[in-house]
């Protein structure tokens, strides 16, 4: 053995498996067994970290999830993590783990500097002084982030593998202590489904720590034969390691379970972390509790630690965490710790109770064992900067002030319920005169707090409690509880009650006294905060960042309130804690993300010939879950470049497209031509049979929302095509309005989108391309009309129509025959020079002839109007949005509306977004305001006009035809011209040249 | 997370369902009658009670039918479903 502060014997640890780790690159030993925060104390190491914001020393506080200073980086290679509780951090062999906050290192701290300095940063200073102004926040935020840090947040991508469980149960019980193993026998010899789960590697909650006795025998005995009951039963979930820290609606709970640590190795291919997603018919909630800890001066200091800590450091690890030790109390609990650590061998100095008599149970054995018990005493401060060396304690009614030597200080303040799940539930909270804090009100429809996490204070009332919640939780799910023998009677005297009142030091003592150990706040920092009017809790608690911590202020929000009302002067029952939301403890993304990362993280869908694509070196761009083309450059080519030649062989040739993303819905029934005419504001009943026509979907509030062409290929049967990203929505409206608007309407529509793929073929020389593969004459296709065909024999429909505004043909082929028929056509086009063509190159071509392009002319608040629409409106028939275009607002003219832009040069494409000015500004920096008239919509070089090209919506644009606006540019006032929005003439040549 | 028990796939997570906001908001018979107030009163305004709240849902990720359901928006305890085109239940029928 060579931790110098590990017992001979005794603890969980298991002591066959040493284990070697690293603390600041210092090589220290442990057990399996262990957590860090143990190993640690057991080589003597008090000092972890540095506080927060005046960069204290501070040391271990706790054991659990509620330590607020023990907070470590571990790291192995790149891979690092931030923040973990070493308190919960399980010792593995080679772990790497360092403190936190400090500067240049833990002992030499130069940010400590900042504790002199304290008194220049109350409560609320950074808000203070370095609110103005506001521009040079972001550099304070800097400087202040590099100070006020904890730990270094990872740059390299987690290299873990997380995943995802969902279950389903009668009865969840979270925690496993006493009184949640109760509940969980309880519920499950009913014939419940249950799970049980605990954060800890090993169940039994607080009796780990604890020398208690159930039923005669070892309380861990009664942990080990409950665990073994439990496991043997094939309804029940053992989950160890695993935080419940979510609290959802119905039942709904979100659980982590750790299967390995941080950096720790991987030599079986389990994940590191599983996020299990939990509904559960009834919830049992025994989440234990966390002990208080004192206030007065310097109560932060390295070697001051909560009582049940200490003596479960001794009993569960076989830790001293100290040689001489003061227990410092208001309540008998604490006596516990003074006789575990005696019984261990430990020197105890005294036992110092706040409270004016100690008279119970627990004091007398103290007293038997000959350590001085001092009563009715309050803490003057303590001695000591890097670990306590002394406490300073008079009487309560003043006198002489008497020094206690020690290296532990153990304090308690009782104990504090863990209703955060319960609180995440919305359960009322209520104060409880007699324990000094909140706890749950009642109970709520399918959930119950049992034990200490509702203030049961005995062990014998926790497994009580937990017996019968148990059994409730299986009667209500429907299953016929059983008796249950109550073998596990437990003797245990009354203890004296806990005197909480006089927990907090006078003002007049001095020094730094905290509440929040996390956030560095102080008494001070609470009564400042109140003196400035911010005297409620919520208020309070953002002012001065209290319980804004990691930790969430679990051992520090019940002090802070409780002094909150003691400076309001008035009772804690008129104090609302501030609610508990999720996430209990934190998650990590990785978590979250579980399996759903990579390729993974959404499906990806391809067209039938995007091999093709691929092997023609398309860049793909993502539209939705699609994959499209966006150009296809030769060797070498720019972006701008592929675009332009794309572009020319559209206007001067031919060239293909893949255009199978747009999206198909087959409209078919009886009714069917009364609903097409509702959900295009254009008139489409009056197409015939073969023929196509362009379409806008309005919202009932009259803005676009979709656009596309439908087809008419029968009397009752319509295709309908949409947007690439729009498919799923307006399929999706469509059933909205049939289902809940139109149950009359008998129409039946289906997304065809996958059954079918479609080409574009453009160009002035795509008729003759197709012509001679067809099977019909296409000379006699009228433009906007449809054929059913063989297209080199592929059953098809053939399309004259185009969006780029140029002569062009898309062709609909069932998706398993599209790459034949792909192949085919380019094959046959060889000869014609044809490319292929990417949606970069469509965005140029449809602006160039002005067409509108959904999600960059229209936002949501466009209108038919604004885009020039109201000439091929239909007023005349009911359709959806019909009623809102006659809103007065709809019809004001000076509506943002759709205009084209030309800049003065020619090769100046502005950008998409840019806003527009009446008049030209030479600076950010000048006078006035400007008022915004417009912004871009859609912006490229068009090879085809020689120049750049514009749409944008300008406010009265109709009216401003040959009008002179500024575009902001990054700065710059670029000088604009207003033209109509379409730069090609009839005859397809640029109109304005 | 709501269990919302879709009326023909029985109980199901929230997030297989999308809300369509408030139930038996009656769309106006001759909309060209109402003046622009009215409409608009119809576009945007909502109750958003406290409590007993009657809602239009769909099971968007399973069988895409639209259903009412009767919440209460402090409790989140869903009162009963019922189908589209019915009268909303009347308080005290549960
Ligand atoms: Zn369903």
């Amino acid at each position: 053995m060579t931790e110098r502060n590990r017992l001979e014997a005794g603890g969980r640890i298991d002591r066959s498996h040493p284990l070697e780790f690293r603390f600041d690159g210092r090589s220290l030993t442990g057990y399996r067994g262990d957590t860090l925060a143990s190993a640690l104390l057991a080589n003597g190491v008090h000092l972890v970290g540095r506080s927060f914001k005046y960069h204290r020393p501070r040391g271990v506080l706790g054991i659990g999830a509620e330590e607020p200073n023990a907070l470590v980086q571990v790291a192995r290679g790149a891979q690092t993590e931030p923040n973990v509780r070493a308190t919960q951090l399980m010792l593995y062999e080679g772990l790497e783990a360092s403190s936190q906050n400090r500067w240049p290192s833990l002992a030499v701290d130069l940010g400590g500097l900042a504790d002199l300095a304290s008194s220049w940063m109350p409560a609320g200073f950074y808000y203070k002084t370095f609110m103005w102004p506001a521009r040079l926040w972001p550099f304070y935020e800097r400087a202040i982030r590099r100070m006020a840090g904890l730990g270094r947040a990872p740059a390299a991508a987690d290299p873990d593998d997380y995943d995802h469980m969902h279950a389903h149960c009668d009865v969840l019980v979270v925690g496993a202590g006493a009184a949640g193993l109760a509940a969980a026998l309880a519920a499950a010899r009913c014939g419940a489904r249950v799970i049980l789960a605990d954060d800890q590697s090993e169940a039994g909650g607080q009796l780990l720590g604890e020398r208690y006795e159930i039923g005669g025998r070892s309380a861990l005995a009664w942990v080990s034969g409950a665990m073994a009951e439990l496991r043997a039963m094939s309804e029940v979930r053992v989950l160890q390691r695993t935080t419940i820290t979510g609290h959802y609606d119905h039942g709904y709970l979100i659980g982590c379970q750790v299967f390995r640590e941080p950096g720790q190795p991987d030599p079986v291919g389990v994940p590191r972390q599983r996020l299990w997603k939990i509904r559960a018919r009834r919830t049992v909630i025994a989440a234990g509790s966390i002990e208080r800890p004192l206030v007065f001066p310097d109560n932060d200091r390295p070697g001051i630690m909560l009582a049940f800590a200490a003596r479960a450091y001794c009993n569960r690890y076989g830790v001293r965490s100290g040689s001489r030790v003061v227990v410092v109390t208001a309540c008998d609990d604490a006596y516990r710790t003074a006789l575990d650590l005696a019984a261990a061998g430990v020197g105890i100095a005294a036992v110092v109770d706040l409270r004016p008599s100690g008279s119970g149970h627990l004091p007398r054995q103290v007293r038997a064992r000959g350590i001085e018990v001092l009563i009715g005493q309050r803490i003057v401060g303590v001695r000591g900067r890097a670990r306590v060396e002394a406490l300073r304690t008079q009487s309560s009614a003043g006198g002489a002030i008497r020094e206690i030597a020690c290296d532990l200080v153990a304090m308690s303040a009782g104990w504090i319920p863990s209703v955060h799940l319960f609180s995440q539930a919305r359960g009322e909270l209520q104060f409880d005169e007699r324990l000094g804090v909140f706890v749950p009100l009642g109970r709520l429809e399918n959930v119950v707090c049992v034990g200490a996490a509702r203030g049961t204070a005995s062990l014998r009332g926790a497994l009580q409690d937990g017996f019968f919640a148990g059994q409730v939780a299986a009667q209500a799910c429907g299953l016929a509880g059983r008796e249950e023998a109550q073998d596990i009677a437990t003797v245990e005297p009354e203890e004296a009650p806990l005197d909480w009142r006089g927990i907090f030091g006078a003002a007049s003592l001095g020094g730094r006294q905290f509440v929040d150990f996390q956030n560095d706040v102080t008494v001070d920092d609470v009564r400042l905060a109140v003196r400035e009017g911010y005297d409620a809790p919520e208020h309070l608690k953002r002012y001065t960042t209290a319980g804004m911590g990691v930790d969430q202020g679990r051992t520090g929000n019940i002090n802070v309130l409780a002094l909150l009302a003691e400076a309001r002067a008035e009772a804690m029952t008129t104090i609302a804690p501030t609610t508990f939301r999720p996430p209990y403890q934190a998650l990590s993304f990785g978590a979250i993300a579980g399996a759903l990362v990579g390729p993974l993280h959404a499906p990806t869908r391809k067209t039938p010939m995007h091999d093709w694509h691929a092997g023609r070196g398309a860049v793909f761009e993502n539209v939705g879950q699609w994959k499209r083309p966006r150009h296809y450059p030769s060797a070498g080519e720019t972006l701008q470049a592929a675009v332009d030649r794309e572009c020319l062989a559209v206007r001067r040739g031919v060239a293909i497209a893949d255009v199978s993303t747009l999206g198909n819905i087959d409209v078919q029934g009886p009714d069917a031509e009364a609903f097409i005419d509702r959900i295009y504001c254009t008139r489409m009943s009056a197409l015939g049979i073969g023929r196509c026509r362009y379409g806008l979907m309005l919202r009932q509030d009259g803005m676009i929302f979709d656009d596309g062409i439908a087809a008419r290929l029968g009397e009752q049967h319509y295709l309908v095509s949409t947007t690439t990203a729009g498919a799923a929505s307006v399929f999706a409206w469509m059933e909205e309005w049939l289902q809940t608007e139109w149950p009359d309407l008998r129409v039946y529509c289906t997304s065809v989108t996958e059954h079918y793929a479609q080409i574009a073929l453009s160009g002035p020389r795509s008729l003759e391309l197709l012509g001679p593969l067809v099977d019909i004459e296409l000379d006699a296709m009228p433009f906007m009309s449809m054929r059913e065909a063989r297209v080199a024999g592929v059953p098809a429909r053939v399309f004259r129509l185009s969006y780029t505004g140029g002569p062009g043909f898309e062709i609909a082929v069932p998706a398993g025959r599209a790459y034949e028929l792909w192949t085919t056509l380019f094959g046959a086009g060889e000869r014609f020079g044809i490319i292929a063509y990417g949606t970069e190159a469509m965005h140029v071509l449809r602006a160039e002839r002005g067409f509108i392009m959904v999600g960059h002319e229209t936002d949501g608040s466009v209108t038919p109007g604004d885009l020039g629409f109201e000439g091929r409106l239909a007023m005349d028939k009911p359709f959806i949005g019909k009623r809102s275009l006659r809103r007065a607002d709809l019809l004001r003219l000076d509506r943002k509306r759709l205009v084209g832009l030309l800049t003065q040069a020619p090769d100046c494409v502005l950008p998409e977004g840019a806003q527009l000015l009446d008049e030209p500004i030479d600076s950010p920096q000048s006078a006035a305001p400007v008022a915004m008239i417009g912004h871009v919509t859609s912006s490229y070089f068009s090879a085809h006009c020689a120049r750049s090209i514009a749409l944008g919506l300008v406010r009265g644009g109709q009216a401003r035809l040959g009008d002179t606006l500024y575009a902001w540019v990054d700065g710059r006032a670029i000088e604009v011209t207003v033209t109509a929005p379409r730069f090609l003439d009839a005859a397809g040549k640029y109109a304005y040249g | 997370m709501l269990l919302i028990p879709c009326p023909w796939c029985g109980p199901r997570d929230e997030t297989e369902f999308t809300c369509g906001g408030e139930a038996h908001i009656v769309t106006p018979r001759a909309p060209e009658d109402l003046d622009d107030e009215a409409w608009g009163e119809f576009l945007y305004l909502r109750t958003n009670p406290k409590g007993r709240c009657a809602e239009r849902w769909v099971h968007t990720h399973g069988c895409r039918r639209w259903f009412n359901v009767l919440r209460d928006t402090v409790t989140e305890r869903i009162l009963t479903v019922y189908e589209v085109g019915a009268r909303p239940p009347q308080a005290g029928d549960d």
